[in-house]
This record gives C-alpha cells, sequence and structure tokens, in this order.
C-alpha cells in the first residue's frame, strides 16, 4: 500500500519534471535570445538532475547539478559574453533551411519510439531499487572501466591545453 | 520524572500551527510571480507583494492565537511541545536531512512582527516609490526578503535557518544598492554584504561544530539529526557536551550575530546601509536582517548559555560586546547630521540592548524588546521617510533641511514623538516595559557595571533622539523644509560630507512623478504613508501591555506564552526511540551551580530550555532609569535649544577653539576610525599581496608550463611532418587523388559547406537506418 | 514507473537536440543542443542501469559528463577564436566550398 503510494508520488513528479524539460528544451532551441537560451538549459539540466535522482542515481545527480550548472553553464555564459556585442534578442539565430530539422527530428523520434514501444511497452522498473553507493561507482571506474578512465583523462588534459591554445591571443 | 508526567495534560493544536511553514513559503511563490510576470501586472507587481504578505500575517496570526490556545491547554509547569514537522529532502550514504518547521513562543512572537512589518512596509512602499525605474524589482527584492526571514524564523533545523540568513545577506545586497546607479549606493551595498559575510562565516562554522559535536547524542537518544534545533538544544543542556567545544560553537555563532546584528566592531555596515531606499531601511533595521542575528541567540539560547557559562559568575563575551555597543553607537548618533543615520546607529545601539539582556540571562526581555522595538522603530524609519518625501524634497539632512515641520505634518510628527518616547524609554510607552526590563534583569542576575552601562545608554538614547526631534520638528525651518528648491545647493551639502553620504542621491535618482509637491512646500504626506506610521505608533504606544511587568504577573502575558518552560521532558515526549537517558552530573567546578534544567538534575529526559531568573520589579528602580532618561532630554533639549535655536556663542563652534571638543567631535565624525582600519589595514595589506602574488604565479609558472607544452608540441608535430607525413602518406594520397576526384565531382552539390546541413543528412540517415533495423527485427 | 517513460522522455529530449543542431546558426546555441543530446543519453544509461540493477550506467554517465565538459571547453575556445577571426560565429559563414 505504502510502496504504491510512493509509486503513484514518483509518477507524478516525473510528469511534471518531464513536461518542464520537455518546454525547456523546446525553448532553447526557439528562442531568439542566447542568454534566455542558457537560462532555459539551466531548467533542462536541473530536471535531468532530478529524474536521475528518480532513477536512484543520486551521485550523477549531484555531479550533474556541479558539472553542469556549476562549471558548463558558466563557460556557456561567458562564450556568450565574449562573443557578442550586446546581450539581448537576435533576429537570425536560425539557419535558411531550418524547416529541414523537423522532419528529421519526427522521423528519429519515429524510429526511437517504434523501438522502445515494441521492446520496453509495459515492463516496470524495479521498485525496491536501492541506492547506488559511490564506493560501487568508485569500483567500477578504478576496476573494470580503468582503460576508459586513463582515455578520459588524456582528452580532459587534451582538451585544457587544446582550449588555452586556442583561446590565447599570440 | 514521575512527578512530572502526573500533571501532563494533552496540548491543543490547529490547523494554522501545522502549516504555519506556509508563511515563508507564500511571498517565495510572490517573489518569482513578480520576477515573471510583475511588469505585466496593472500595479507592476507591487500588488502580489501586499497580497502574498497579507496572506503570511494572516497565517502568523492564526499560528500566534492558536498557540496561545496551545499554551493554555497545558498544565503550569508543563513544558509546550513545539509543533514540528519534517520532510526528508535528501538521503545518501546513511545521512537523512531534512526540512521543516518548529513553531514555539519565539517563533511565533517573531513571525508576527516579521509579518506584520512588512506588510505595512510594502504598503508604505507603493507610494513612497511610485514611479521608481525599479518598481517591480524593488517589490521583488522586498518579497523574497521577507520569506528569507520567515523562513528562517519557522527554521526546524540550522540549514533553513543557514538558507533563511543567506537570502537576507543577498536581498539586502540588492535592496540597499537599489539605486546603484549612483557609485556611493553600489559601495554602500557591496560594504554590506562583505562585512555581514564576513560574520556569515562563523555561522557556517559554528552550524559544523554543532553537527559533529551533537549529531551522535540526538540520534541516539532523540532520533534527531545533529542539524536539529531541538536536538541541539536539548544536547547543550544534556551535561554531555565538552566544555571546549560548546564554547567554540557558541563563540562562532557569536561572530555570525556581530556581523548580521552589527555588533561592534562590524557595525560599520549598518548607517551606510542607509543608501537603500527608506522602506528598506526600515524594514532591516526594525524587524528583519538585524534582529537575525539576536534571533539567533534566541533560539538556539541553550547552546549560548552553556557554552559562554551565561549566569556564571563573571561576564561574557557576549555581555562585553554588547555593553561596548550600546555605548560607542550611541555617542556616534550624536555628530550625525543626517537623520536616518541618527536612527542607524540608535539601532545598533539597541541591538546591543538585546545581546545585552540575552548575554546576561534575561532571555524573555530580550525577546520582548526585539517585539517593541520592531514597532517603534520601524514608525520612526517610515516618519523619516515621509519628512523627505514630503517636507524636505527627498533630502535627509537635518540641518540643512529640516526644523519647524511639527505645524505641517501633524501625523507625522504625533508619531514620531510618540516612538521617540517609546525609544527612550518613557512610561507607559512600549519601550519602558522591554528596556527597564533588560536593565533590571542585568543588575537583578548580579551583572552591577553592566546595569549601570545599560543606564547610561539609556540617558545617551533620550539625547539623541531628543536632539534628533528638536532639529527636525522644532526651531526655524531650513532650506527644503522652508520651501527653499534648490536642488543643487542640496545636493553640494550632502556631497560635502563626503563618503559617508550615500543619500545625497535621492533627489537625482529618486524623481517623483510629483515634483510640484515640493514646490509647493512642506506638506503632510498621503494616506499610503500617514496610515502605516499612525498604525505602528499606536502599537509603540500599546505593545508594552503585552508584557507589562509593574502592572503584576497577570499582565505578563509574553512571559506565559513565548518564555520555553525549563522542565524536564520524559523520553515518550522526546519523540526518540525510548532508551532511558542517563546524562552526566555537571560538576561544580565547570558547570553552573545549578543543574542547567532547573533546580534538580534531569536522571531520565531532555530539557529544551535553561531555567532563568527574573528579577522582581522595583517602583524605586523603574523611578531612578525614569529620572535618567528625563535628565537626558532635558539636557539635552536646552543644549540643542541653545546651540540650533538661539546659536548661544558659547556653544557655536566650540569644537572649533576647543581642542579637547575637536578631538572628540573627530573620533566621533571619523566612526572611530574603524572604516579606515578596514580599508586601510585589512583590504590593502591582506588583500593586496596576495593578489599580486597570484598575478606573479600566473604570470611566471603557469605560463612556463604552458610554453613548455606548446613546444614540445610543436617539435613533435615537426618530426611527424618531415617523417611521415612528406614521405609515406603523401605518396599514397597522390595517388588516390585521381580516384577521390571523379567521386567528389558526382556529390559536389551536397557538399556545400554547410554544417548544418551535414548534421541534417547525418541524423536522417541514421534515421532512415535505425527505422530498417527496427523493422527487420519486429 | 515504467521503463519506457524514461526511454520515451531520453527520445524526446534527443531529437529536441537534433532539430537544434541542425535548426540552429549560432555557433554558442549548435553547442548547447549538444548538450541535450548528452543528457538524453545519460537519462538512457541511467535508465537501464536501473533496470539491470548494476551500476555500469552510473560509470558511463559520469564519463559522459567528463566528456561533455572538455567538450564545451574545447568547443566555445573554438568559437572564441572563429569569432576572433571573422567577428561572426555563425556556423554558415564558415563556409569557404563553393560547390
Amino acid at each position: 500500500m505504502l510502496a504504491a503510494e510512493a509509486l503513484v508520488a514518483q509518477n507524478i513528479g516525473f510528469g511534471v519534471v518531464a513536461l518542464l524539460m520537455i518546454v525547456a528544451a523546446l525553448r532553447v532551441v526557439t528562442t531568439n535570445n542566447v542568454v534566455h537560451a542558457a537560462l532555459w538549459l539551466v531548467t533542462v539540466l536541473a530536471g535531468a538532475a532530478a529524474q536521475y535522482v528518480l532513477l536512484a542515481a543520486e551521485f550523477v545527480a549531484v555531479t550533474q547539478v556541479l558539472v553542469y550548472i556549476g562549471a558548463v553553464m558558466v563557460l556557456f555564459l561567458f562564450g556568450t559574453m565574449l562573443t557578442r556585442a550586446r546581450i539581448g534578442a537576435e533576429r537570425d539565430l536560425n539557419n535558411s533551411y531550418w524547416r529541414l530539422g523537423i522532419p528529421v527530428a519526427v522521423l528519429l523520434f519515429a524510429a526511437m519510439t517504434i523501438a522502445v514501444l515494441s521492446s520496453y511497452s509495459d515492463e516496470r522498473l524495479p521498485s525496491d531499487s536501492r541506492v547506488v553507493p559511490v564506493a560501487e561507482i568508485s569500483d567500477q571506474i578504478f576496476g573494470p572501466y580503468l582503460l576508459p578512465f586513463w582515455a578520459l583523462s588524456f582528452v580532459l588534459l587534451a582538451a585544457i591545453i587544446g582550449a588555452i591554445v586556442l583561446a590565447r591571443k599570440e | 520524572m514521575s512527578a512530572v508526567s502526573e500533571t501532563l495534560s494533552p496540548l491543543s493544536g490547529g490547523w494554522f500551527l501545522d502549516n504555519a511553514w506556509l508563511a515563508p513559503v507564500i511571498p517565495t511563490v510572490g517573489f518569482f510571480l513578480i520576477i515573471m510576470f510583475g511588469k505585466k501586472l496593472p500595479k507592476k507587481g507591487s500588488e502580489i507583494g501586499v497580497i502574498s504578505l497579507v496572506g503570511s500575517l494572516v497565517l502568523a496570526s492564526g499560528a500566534s492565537w492558536q498557540w496561545i490556545h496551545r499554551v493554555n491547554s497545558a498544565s503550569e509547569e508543563q513544558f509546550v511541545t513545539p509543533v514540528v514537522r519534517t520532510w526528508t529532502w535528501w538521503q545518501a550514504g546513511g545521512a537523512e536531512f531534512t526540512i521543516g518547521q518548529h513553531i514555539d513562543g519565539l517563533t511565533v512572537v517573531v513571525l508576527f512582527v516579521v509579518a506584520f512589518i512588512s506588510t505595512l512596509v510594502q504598503i508604505y512602499s507603493l507610494e513612497y516609490l511610485r514611479g521608481d525605474r525599479r518598481y517591480t524589482h524593488f517589490f521583488a527584492a522586498l518579497t523574497l526578503f521577507s520569506a528569507g526571514m520567515l523562513a528562517m524564523v519557522v527554521a526546524e533545523d540550522m540549514i533553513l535557518f543557514l538558507l533563511g540568513w543567506e537570502i537576507m545577506g543577498l536581498c539586502s545586497f540588492m535592496l540597499i544598492g537599489h539605486w546603484w546607479e549612483d557609485g556611493a549606493n553600489s559601495r554602500a551595498a557591496l560594504k554590506a554584504f562583505f562585512t555581514v559575510r564576513t560574520g556569515d562565516v562563523g555561522l557556517l562554522v559554528g552550524i559544523a561544530i554543532l553537527f559533529f559535536a551533537a549529531n551522535e547524542w540526538t540520534t541516539t537518544n532523540l532520533g534527531l539529526s545533529g542539524f536539529s534545533i531541538r536536538g541541539v538544544s536539548a544536547w547543550a543542556l544534556s551535561g554531555n557536551p565538552n566544555s571546549t567545544v560548546i564554547l567554540f560553537a557558541a563563540v562562532a555563532l557569536f561572530v555570525a550575530c556581530i556581523g548580521k546584528s552589527g555588533q561592534f566592531p562590524l557595525h560599520t555596515w549598518l548607517p551606510d546601509a542607509m543608501a537603500g531606499p527608506t522602506p528598506v531601511s526600515s524594514l532591516l533595521h526594525s524587524s528583519t536582517m538585524v534582529v537575525a542575528g539576536v534571533f539567533l541567540v534566541a533560539r538556539l539560547y541553550p547552546v549560548f548559555f552553556t557554552g559562554l557559562d551565561i549566569l556564571g559568575p563573571s561576564s561574557n563575551v557576549i555581555m562585553v560586546i554588547a555593553a561596548i555597543t550600546i555605548v560607542i553607537a550611541a555617542a556616534l548618533a550624536f555628530v550625525q547630521t543626517d537623520i536616518k543615520r541618527v536612527l542607524a546607529y540608535s539601532t545598533v545601539s539597541q541591538l546591543g540592548y538585546m545581546m545585552l539582556g540575552l548575554g546576561s540571562g534575561a532571555w524573555l526581555p530580550a525577546v520582548f524588546h526585539i517585539f517593541t522595538h520592531a514597532f517603534f522603530k520601524a514608525c520612526l524609519f517610515l516618519c523619516a521617510g515621509s519628512i523627505s518625501h514630503s517636507a524636505s524634497h527627498h533630502s535627509f539632512d537635518m540641518k540643512k533641511d529640516m526644523g519647524g515641520l511639527r505645524k505641517h505634518m501633524p501625523v507625522t510628527f504625533a508619531s514620531w514623538i510618540v516612538s521617540t518616547l517609546a525609544l527612550c524609554g518613557v512610561f507607559p510607552f512600549s519601550g519602558f516595559f522591554s528596556k527597564d526590563e533588560i536593565i533590571d534583569n542585568v543588575g537583578g542576575n548580579g551583572y552591577a557595571f553592566f546595569m549601570i552601562v545599560g543606564l547610561f545608554g539609556a540617558f545617551l538614547t533620550a539625547a539623541y533622539m531628543t536632539r534628533a526631534t528638536y532639529l527636525t520638528f522644532f526651531g526655524s525651518p531650513r532650506g527644503a523644509a522652508a520651501g527653499e528648491h534648490d536642488e543643487h545647493d542640496a545636493h553640494g551639502t550632502h556631497d560635502a560630507h563626503g563618503t559617508h553620504d550615500a543619500h545625497g542621491t535621492h533627489d537625482k535618482n529618486d524623481v517623483h512623478p510629483h515634483e510640484d509637491h515640493a514646490h509647493a512646500g512642506p506638506h503632510e504626506s498621503g494616506l499610503l504613508i500617514t496610515v502605516p506610521i499612525a498604525i505602528l505608533a499606536v502599537l509603540a504606544i500599546g505593545s508594552g501591555l503585552f508584557n507589562a511587568t509593574p502592572f503584576g504577573e497577570s499582565w505578563e502575558y509574553l512571559k506565559k506564552w513565548a518564555e520555553p518552560r525549563a522542565a524536564v521532558v520524559g523520553e515518550d515526549h522526546a519523540g526518540g526511540p525510548g532508551e532511558s537517558l542517563i546524562f552526566a552530573m555537571p560538576s561544580e567546578e565547570e558547570g553552573h551551580s545549578t543543574s542547567p534544567c532547573g533546580t534538580e538534575t534531569p536522571e531520565t529526559g531532555v530539557c529544551y530550555a535553561p531555567a532563568l531568573n527574573h528579577a522582581e520589579f522595583k517602583w524605586s528602580k523603574a523611578l531612578l532609569s525614569l529620572a535618567i532618561v528625563f535628565a537626558g532630554i532635558a539636557m539635552s533639549w536646552l543644549l540643542s535649544a541653545a546651540l540650533y535655536g538661539k546659536r548661544d556663542p558659547r556653544l557655536v563652534g566650540l569644537t572649533q577653539r576647543n581642542r579637547f571638543a575637536r578631538a572628540g567631535y573627530r573620533l566621533l565624525a571619523n566612526k572611530y576610525y574603524l572604516d579606515d582600519l578596514y580599508e586601510q589595514g585589512v583590504v590593502s595589506n591582506v588583500a593586496g599581496p596576495i593578489s599580486r602574488a597570484a598575478y606573479w604565479f600566473n604570470q611566471n609558472v603557469l605560463d612556463g608550463i604552458l610554453h613548455g607544452v606548446v613546444s614540445a608540441a610543436r617539435w613533435i608535430a615537426f618530426v611527424v611532418y618531415r617523417d611521415i607525413d612528406q614521405r609515406i602518406v603523401d605518396g599514397t594520397v597522390n595517388a588516390s587523388a585521381d580516384i577521390t576526384k571523379s567521386a567528389g565531382a558526382t556529390v559536389q552539390p551536397i557538399q556545400s559547406g554547410r554544417v548544418g546541413l551535414y548534421g541534417a543528412l547525418f541524423f536522417a540517415t541514421a534515421a532512415v537506418a535505425a527505422l530498417v533495423f527496427v523493422i527487420l527485427n519486429t | 514507473m515504467l521503463t519506457s517513460q524514461f526511454l520515451l522522455l531520453g527520445a524526446i529530449l534527443f531529437c529536441i537536440g537534433v532539430y537544434g543542431v541542425v535548426a540552429r546558426k549560432n555557433a554558442v546555441l549548435v553547442l548547447m543542443s549538444i548538450e541535450l543530446i548528452l543528457n538524453s543519453v545519460n537519462i538512457n544509461l541511467l535508465t537501464f542501469a536501473l533496470r539491470n540493477g548494476s551500476p555500469d550506467g552510473h560509470t558511463f554517465a559520469l564519463y559522459i559528463i567528463a566528456v561533455a565538459a572538455a567538450e564545451v571547453g574545447v568547443g566555445l575556445a573554438m568559437v572564441l577564436l572563429i569569432y576572433r577571426n571573422r567577428r561572426s560565429i555563425g556556423l554558415d559563414e564558415l563556409s569557404e566550398m563553393r560547390g
């Protein structure tokens, strides 16, 4: 009984957050103001963090908040500020052929919807899910997935050096 | 224990008590509504602010009413358990974080005061800020500011408390710097923000110390986390804590109070905070921001009680700081020409009284003083705003632009006089009941020296308020009050005061649409301004009756309703898992001579409040302090009349002729040189070298590493280019180039070079491929 | 909670992101759309992690977050460089091919 109620509450939470995320994501790709787009993106990212919590992935959710909302958004805002003289609405943020995007997106969505519904039409997620402890994740990173971790470290190093070299004035 | 449980009776509750947490939620929602839709509304968002605070006020009133019933339903010595509700919002790794409400007597008192004064200030601002360029933002920030304070007041745990505390800090920054176009205003806002932040470090440290020290005890004995205010209070009184740890915690928390409540030596931000619009000053100085520090001490009183050994034989840090604050702030108020600055220093001094009361075990009088002070100080600030709004052409300079206003502004004048008398502590106005109680109890608890400081402070208060009253309302009209409308002249006098004159911008920025009023000379303000002032003035008279000790025990309502009772609560009421609790006896040499909980040490159970004494009221003592107050008023009146009215040659220019008078005046005019100390001593000597060192590190170390990496990469690239690229790859490429050329000609049309088109093609192809896969698989 | 509801949310976000990549001219907005795509992938990974009861998905979600951070850093540095050379960050105007 209690579990059923909790599930209902979780579903309501999912619905509200998902709706918010979809609206915000649509605004990101349709708004005429780059700064507004960045702020709507914050909404999507925060919503994603909330979904991670629903998916019992609290560590990932915290990382999402720290890295995305904390760091990546600041980068975006700086990028916007440094590359544009004024902050405000702009006319021509879209390509001349932007309408092409709609059929492509719809086609892609149709493909994925068919795939998802045919495979997992009414399968339920385990309701007694436990929160994955951070220790377990770290065992994964430094155990079986050490090689990707190394690769990732090199990617990050390269990115840091590359970003500095690219953005430096001569 | 058994004796206690026999007399327990069931406590009444109620919807308002259970849902008092809505009080901060409503203004928070209001804030977001104002931010999002405010500009599109007919009243530019101000109506949302007023309505949301009226909602909070209704909730707060209902909660107060039901709390009174709850106390009445309890038996005489019973501990009235607070109404606590919590929700878990986060759990990870075994730790659980909750958010919730903790409603008890202290909460409902402050909750009501905050909601009430916030509502009145919002109504007042409707008129005062009419036509302001950031009208909507002002109301948004004001509403969030009240929400922050309300959240802090109802907080069940220290995390929510900290949240409300910081929201207030942020909003005070936005409000003080409301007219940020003027550099002085934004400087004042920054100063307020950073000074308070300096103290806030103490709050963080204090919360952390308390959590790590108390968490284990509270979870095992009460089932509460170490952030919970109840848990920490019970822990502090259990005899369990290490005296050094709790001392550090109490001192760290008190540092936060020094910053927030403007105690010496961090009081310097408060007078500069006058740069904000007057309603902000009123709200900031009466019931919200600065009271937060006092509220923190009152809220976590057991921690301070045990940690600082309150009621012990020697004086403690709170009392010493408070006593210094009372005297130096009152002395500073004498040299101010800006009416709001006089009131600002008066606030600092009155906060000193509250702290003095808390530091010397007079918990109830201090809380009572929060209550009464909020009304009369808000009233005084709103009167000052009314004067500048309607009489002195947006100037706050008492010497240049005021004088003789009593005939023109009857309502403002009457309210000002009532509030001034309340502030001075004249019978039967409210300040008499609260301030006298503090002084009385300080003496009653055996701190004779601090009682004398308190009486001296009362003398100074009466004197500087009389001076301000004389300059503003009596004598001959001067400057703008005399009908002179010379903006440049008025502004010039402001600038002559240098940096501490942030308000001089009002006549520039605060350009109201009804300039014609200013031409018409001084007059009474509109109803939106005078009605809140009049309501507050009535409360400045009447609010003292809530705890009128002189009239006997039956008048001590606040003592009955608000003061937590120092009764031992058994484990069945503590809400814990129910183990029997056994506490170490506080030994004679390290603790108090009696148990913190009362006269007997609890063997089982906990208590949430220390037992405090109440001084017996004697008319002889009250008459003494009244005589001191009247002496202050009379002396100051005669001096003011001689100096400003008749311009007695013996007094005028005394500071120029007499070396000692000049030195004293200079010390006061420069605010004891504390600002210079902070700016030159701290900022240039500490911050400067750090930034220089960081720059050096950046230039030499980081850049060096970077250059090394870049040149190494360049060398590798050169080797690769010479040996591999030129010799091996080029040969292959040349051979395949011909094939590529012919192939390229066929697909040339789609190679437009437009990245978006490439993306569209790529994803479309992927989608088609995926569809094919899906159809094949199903 | 159904598995498909999370997967569909991921799909919707992914498609919105794809639309953004195709339709937007401003390079910063294209980068934001890519962030949408990466997030939708993360939602899928975590859904499957919960469904299969294994922490692998968490590990890779973290890797993706790290890669995304690196990508944004480099991407914005490139945008900055392009802006400095051309006074514009319209991706269309980068084309030097004339087909």
